[in-house]
């Protein structure tokens, strides 16, 4: 009779089973559905040189829905005009070259080195302006206004990216990201190119060094310690509520089990 | 201890009275061989009415079978341990909290860590000690009481009932009915009391949901740098940004009705319907500038700011309840429970370029209530 | 050596003495002391409720020592240097002095926010235990009512306690909460204007919730609290079924030592498991939100989750506004401010009345019903739990959205739906359910328990050997009650005149209910130990049976005669 069989019709047993289960269903969903990945960090501008150099990667990885000449087809929109920031954006963080059409693209590994997304970036850039990449200068959280950076944050950005910074939903399925992963970079090009369904926040309204305090108070912001423990995810009082009931009440109540159950003395000898 | 319990009789091998998993026989109420003791307390007389449970009986083993000594040392022992460590973490405690500071983040973690670990380590000791204690202790007793009728007998209410009218006949409250019922009208305008004396909690509302600090001239700001704004800032299609107005940027008050968002659309994307209330005219092209357009950012359901917008769709998302406006349409709704669409600020510019509102908007803003029409 | 063999020490008999001269205590505290509590594990749940409310009381002290209810705006030039510079109100920042400045005042603000949601969850399950057990039921409605008024209060407590630091997430939700005030009918604005002194936020909703919060609503709630406590010592509590429980009587251990040490280390335990949370568990980390404003607003705001179902009900409810004659009646946001709260809750003060009518049952009961045992009830139950979960879950509509990407819409859709659909399923598959545990527990009853011994008949078949249960289960499987079927529409006295109650619509809605109670499976007991009723077998005392049916069927072990213990009419009774 092995160990668990021996056991199998305790009561406890069916609540271990359940457990399993549990414990089983949740590790096979978190592996479907986990997202996210390494990001490349973007380094400083160098000159605005090797435009053939990106032109190459972008007939060869872009082109097939940008159009040769990055004109647009219908399955894209024209790149003329959209600026170096903007590509350095959604090739770094691995948005582009996008999944499938239409969907919403999601935060992936990037598959260029940081090099060669600048010389597509330039090259992009060569037909027709747009937005520069920020250089180290202008994203760097020295001297921020992180209060003014939190003015800003709040009335603008944590509707969609939630205060906590743990993302949230938007219609028809998409969502706005966790800003988590993203670079001091990349939240200065997201903002100023306004990436898929986020608004723009062009220099006019939002100046740089406006730009600079919001980037210095969301990296602040999650780079502090949550003094409390847990963050539970930073999404609010919902994993509150679930860990009170879950992790609160029934702990109590293995407890009252516990206190209530039925006492096993020594029995008398010759009863055995 | 095994469950499997193969008994052998006198008749031979009797088959196993009890199988793996089954439930258990019931237990036992006295000791098989040991005579279970029967507390027998030195009662006195008591009266009859006496609500005192009845006799407690052990149920289990004598205290002083061999086993239980031994059962008792070993539990003793057991609680000991758990309440002496109590005091060592309550002594843990005292000294996380003069040892460890708080004034940063970091330190504050600390500090929490230091104290919730020690505190909740001294409590769990101590319940799980005195929990030990009585189940592995204390002798196993059980006590039965009697549940008495809650219902008073007649003779009882018998005499309620006649005292209760021997009072009231002495209070004449029967006998004099205009006593009786001055005494009710006396009574009646201090009940109104507490619903009158709270009069002064707030002023009346009058017409002040009707309007917004809002009027012509008065510049949009944008909230947080306090920065006015020309068309020219604003240029790049699909932008958003929150706003309030130019002298009311720190009245919390006035902000709850006067925040606006303010949107920019390409050329040909801005479609919004002349609509109007009554004869009031509400939302128009007319009140745009150069394809942008300031609506109110307090959503028509219960008040919440829409911040949320997606330039690809135009759609503003109220993140309280989900209601839904389209920013290209005069900002109708969609979906949710909003039932108006946001009110439209006119816009012009002034003199020096800057966004500017040319009047109050055109009908309440916020949530709806009863006096809106 | 007895364990009574001791002498009292002089200072405690002294005292005892000394007060019982002055008080006469001795016969009540002695009664006191012997007196019996049951012991159950779903009876303790209360207790966390009653034990986190002394928590509160003990933590909420704490914190008004610190706490400033001023809504006046300072500039932020504290210890939480991120947010220096930021105009906010006293409140806020005597908040952030509490978490950042103040030894143990992160701990204690924690564990009184956790505290705060334990005591609302343990109130929520310990009301279902009451409902489905039955132990609402005479005498103890009063005690039932109590219970809802405590559990509105706690609503309110807690509404008004999360939102005194004046946070963006709170904030909000007070401006939720004055939005759906201002659409009341015709007194809606000048309760908003009243209720926070001037147009939203003002000055005085801080200040003002302050004292509702740590005077009004305690002072209220330990009234409450005393009452349901007493009441519940002077009826007894009630006992589940079993051996040897029977209506007239209470068995269990007395109160000195037993209760009262298992009620100790139970305050040990919540206490304690309350401190864990505290420390291991960020609770409202309103560093994050930062102070409240008007312009601003996060995704994935939600009030704590007992107000959940008001949030669901605003959210899925669709856009419905009647105007009329120069007035707006706000039906999107009337409707689900009252409607659902209000089924939910009125629907359960109503329950035992209900209950009495429909069934007739007038008696007292102090022994629990297995919820299985009322089916109608369990199962209505069960339909108000998905009717509130539906609503609850809606509320979290845009976290759902977002971490299990489902589209926004999508989910409001199915819950618009669910919340009709929803608890109709509930209760039809419940009532299958709570009928089926009682087939199955009368068949137990009847032909005993399979015991997992198989014998090897003459005839060369095999039969799984039944063991008749034992005496504790035969004792909770026999305490079933039997429910009575009112006089209906159909009977009539011997001069034709139908039973009064059954005439009318009320007579015919009480005759749909009654018979709803009424439906369950009938169980029959011999006493006999083995649960045989002379269905032609050789019965021999004692020892192991086959199953009925196994020798002329010839088929396996426990098949049901066709007919017996199937599901039969209600007897008919008055």
């Amino acid at each position: 009779m092995s160990w668990i069989n021996a056991r199998r019709r305790r009561p406890v047993a069916g609540y271990a089973a359940l457990l399993l289960g549990l414990v089983v269903v949740a590790l096979a969903y978190g592996a479907i559905t986990s997202s996210g990945g390494v990001t490349q960090a973007s380094a400083a501008v160098g000159a605005q040189q090797d435009t053939a150099a990106g032109q190459k990667l972008f007939k060869a990885n872009c082109s097939s829905c940008h159009g040769l000449e990055a004109q647009g087809t219908s399955q894209a929109p024209s790149l003329v005009g959209a600026g170096a920031a903007a590509v350095d954006f959604q090739v770094s963080t691995g948005r582009m070259p996008a999944k499938e059409v239409g969907a919403e693209n999601e935060r992936k590994p990037s598959s260029f080195t940081a090099q060669e997304i600048h010389q597509m970036a330039d090259f992009i850039a060569s037909l027709g302006g747009g937005a520069a990449i920020p250089d180290a200068q202008q994203v760097s959280a020295a001297g921020a206004n992180t209060a003014l950076g939190y003015q800003l944050f709040s009335a603008n950005c944590s509707q969609c990216h939630n205060a906590g910074l743990s993302g949230g939903a938007l219609t028809y399925g998409k969502d706005a990201p966790p800003l988590t992963a993203a670079t001091p970079t990349q939240i200065y090009e997201a903002m100023l190119t306004g990436p898929e369904a986020m608004p723009v926040f062009a220099d006019g309204s939002v100046s740089p060094q406006a730009k600079r305090d919001i980037v210095a108070y969301i990296t602040q912001t999650r780079a502090e310690p949550n003094p409390g423990g847990f963050s539970l995810g930073r999404t609010g009082p919902i994993t509150e509520g679930l860990v009170i009931f879950f992790g609160g009440l029934g702990f109590l109540i293995l407890i009252a089990l516990w206190i209530t159950a039925r006492r096993r003395d020594p029995r008398p000898t010759g009863t055995e | 201890m095994s469950d499997m319990e193969e008994t052998e009789g006198a008749e031979g091998p009797v088959a196993p009275h009890r199988v793996i998993g089954t439930p258990p026989p019931s237990p036992r109420l006295l000791g098989s061989t040991a005579v279970a003791e029967h507390r027998e307390p030195a009662e006195p007389a008591m009266a009859d009415d006496e609500e005192v449970a009845g006799v407690p009986h052990n149920v289990g083993l004598a205290p002083d079978d061999p086993k239980m000594v031994v059962h008792g040392q070993r539990a003793e022992r057991v609680v000991a341990t758990c309440f002496t460590l109590a005091f060592f973490t309550g002594c843990a405690f005292v000294a996380a909290y003069v040892g460890i500071g708080v004034g940063t983040v970091d330190k504050t973690l600390r500090s929490n860590l230091g104290l919730g670990t020690t505190l909740a380590a001294t409590l769990l000791l101590l319940g799980t000690g005195a929990l030990i204690w009585v189940r592995h202790l204390m002798p196993n007793v059980e006590l039965t009481e009697e549940r008495h009728d809650l219902r008073s007998d007649d003779a009882d209410r018998q005499g309620f009932q006649e005292v209760f009218k021997e009072g009231t006949g002495y209070s004449q409250f029967v006998k004099r009915p205009l006593i009786r019922r001055t005494l009710m009208l006396g009574t009646l305008p201090l009940l109104a009391a507490p619903i009158v004396l709270l009069r002064d909690s707030g002023p009346k509302p009058g017409t002040s949901l009707r309007h917004t600090v809002w009027s012509p001239g008065r510049r949009l700001l944008v909230y947080g740098t306090n920065q006015p704004i020309t068309p020219a800032d604003f240029s790049a299609p699909g932008s958003m940004i929150s706003i309030v107005p130019d002298g009311y940027q720190d009245n919390d008050d006035d902000l709850t009705k006067a925040a606006v968002v303010l949107i920019k659309f390409r050329p040909g994307e801005l479609d919004i319907p002349t609509r109007t209330q009554g004869s009031t005219l509400v939302g128009t092209m007319n009140w745009t500038v150069d394809n942008i357009v300031a609506y109110s950012k307090i959503c028509t359901h219960v008040g919440c700011p829409v911040g949320l917008y997606e330039q690809t769709t135009h759609h503003l998302l109220c993140p309280c309840h989900q209601s839904t406006f389209d920013a290209a349409k005069g900002a109708e709704v969609i979906f949710g429970p909003a039932a108006r669409p946001l009110p439209q600020l006119p816009l012009t510019t002034d003199s020096s370029g800057y966004l500017v509102a040319k009047s109050d908007f055109n009908e309440p803003v916020g949530p709806s209530f009863w006096e809106r029409g | 050596m007895s364990d009574t063999d001791f002498d009292v020490p002089k200072a405690l008999s002294g005292t005892g003495s000394f007060l019982d001269d002055r008080f006469h205590g001795a016969r009540g505290l002695r009664v006191l002391m012997r007196k019996v509590f049951p012991d159950h594990w779903s009876f303790m749940l209360g207790e966390i409720a009653l034990w986190s409310f002394v928590i509160l009381l003990l933590t909420g002290t704490f914190l008004s020592l610190f706490f400033v209810p001023s809504m006046n705006q300072v500039t932020y030039h504290g210890t939480y240097v991120k947010l220096d510079g930021i105009r906010m109100s006293e409140a806020y920042q005597s908040a952030l002095n509490i978490t950042f400045d103040v030894r143990g005042g992160l701990l204690i603000r924690q564990i009184h926010h956790w505290a705060a949601d334990l005591f609302m969850a343990a109130l929520i399950i310990h009301m279902l235990r009451i409902f489905f057990t039955g132990a609402y039921r005479k005498p103890r409605e009063i005690n039932w009512l109590i219970g809802i008024g405590l559990f509105t209060l706690g609503l309110l407590e807690g509404l008004f306690g999360y939102s005194l630091p004046d946070d963006q997430l709170s904030g909000a939700g007070l401006r939720i909460f004055e939005g759906a005030l201002q659409g009341i009918p015709i007194v809606g604005t000048y309760l908003a204007f009243f209720l926070f002194g001037g147009p939203f936020p003002g000055h005085d909703i801080v200040p003002r919730m302050y004292i509702i919060h740590v005077l009004l609503i305690p002072g209220i709630l330990l009234a409450l609290i005393s009452a349901h406590l007493f009441i519940m010592f002077h009826q007894k509590h009630t006992q589940m079924p079993g051996k040897g429980n029977t209506e007239k009587n209470v068995n269990g251990q007395p109160f000195f030592p037993y209760f009262m040490a298992k009620g100790g280390a139970w305050f040990f335990f919540i206490f304690g498991a309350l401190v864990l949370l505290a420390t291991f568990a960020t609770i409202n980390p309103i560093q994050l939100y930062g102070p409240y404003s008007p312009v601003a607003i996060s995704s994935a705001s939600q009030p704590d989750f007992y107000m959940g179902i008001l949030e669901g009900s605003l959210r899925v409810m669709p856009a419905w506004e009647i105007n009329f004659l120069g007035h707006t009646l706000s039906l999107s946001v009337l409707i689900p401010f009252a409607l659902p709260l209000g089924i939910v809750l009125g629907g359960a003060a109503l329950w035992p009345f209900f209950e009495q009518w429909a069934t007739g049952d007038k008696s007292f009961h102090n022994i629990n019903d297995r919820p299985r045992n009322a089916p109608a009830r369990t199962a209505t139950g069960v339909a108000a739990m998905t009717f509130y979960g539906v609503l609850w879950a809606e509320g979290a509509n845009d976290v759902i959205a977002d971490k299990l990407q489902i589209p926004l819409y999508t989910i409001t859709w199915i819950a618009r739906v669910m919340v009709f659909v929803g608890p109709a399923l509930g209760y039809l598959i419940t009532k299958r359910i709570c009928l089926g545990l009682q087939r199955k527990d009368a068949a137990e009853l009847l032909h005993g328990y399979e015991s997992g011994i198989i014998r090897q008949l003459p005839n060369g078949e095999f039969i799984e050997v039944h063991q008749p249960v034992n005496e504790e289960k035969r004792a909770v499987l026999e305490a079933k009650p039997v429910p009575a079927l009112l006089p209906g529409r159909g009977s009539a006295d011997e001069n034709g005149v139908p039973s009064p109650g059954s005439r009318g619509a009320l007579g015919w809605a009480r005759g749909v209910a009654n018979r709803a109670f009424a439906e369950t499976v009938p169980v029959e007991a011999n006493g006999h130990g083995d649960g045989h009723h002379g269905n032609g077998h050789e019965v021999e005392a004692g020892a192991e049976h086959a199953a009925v049916g196994s020798a002329p069927a010839g088929s396996g072990h426990g098949q049901l005669p066709a007919g017996d213990a199937a599901e039969e009419e209600p007897r008919e009774g008055g």
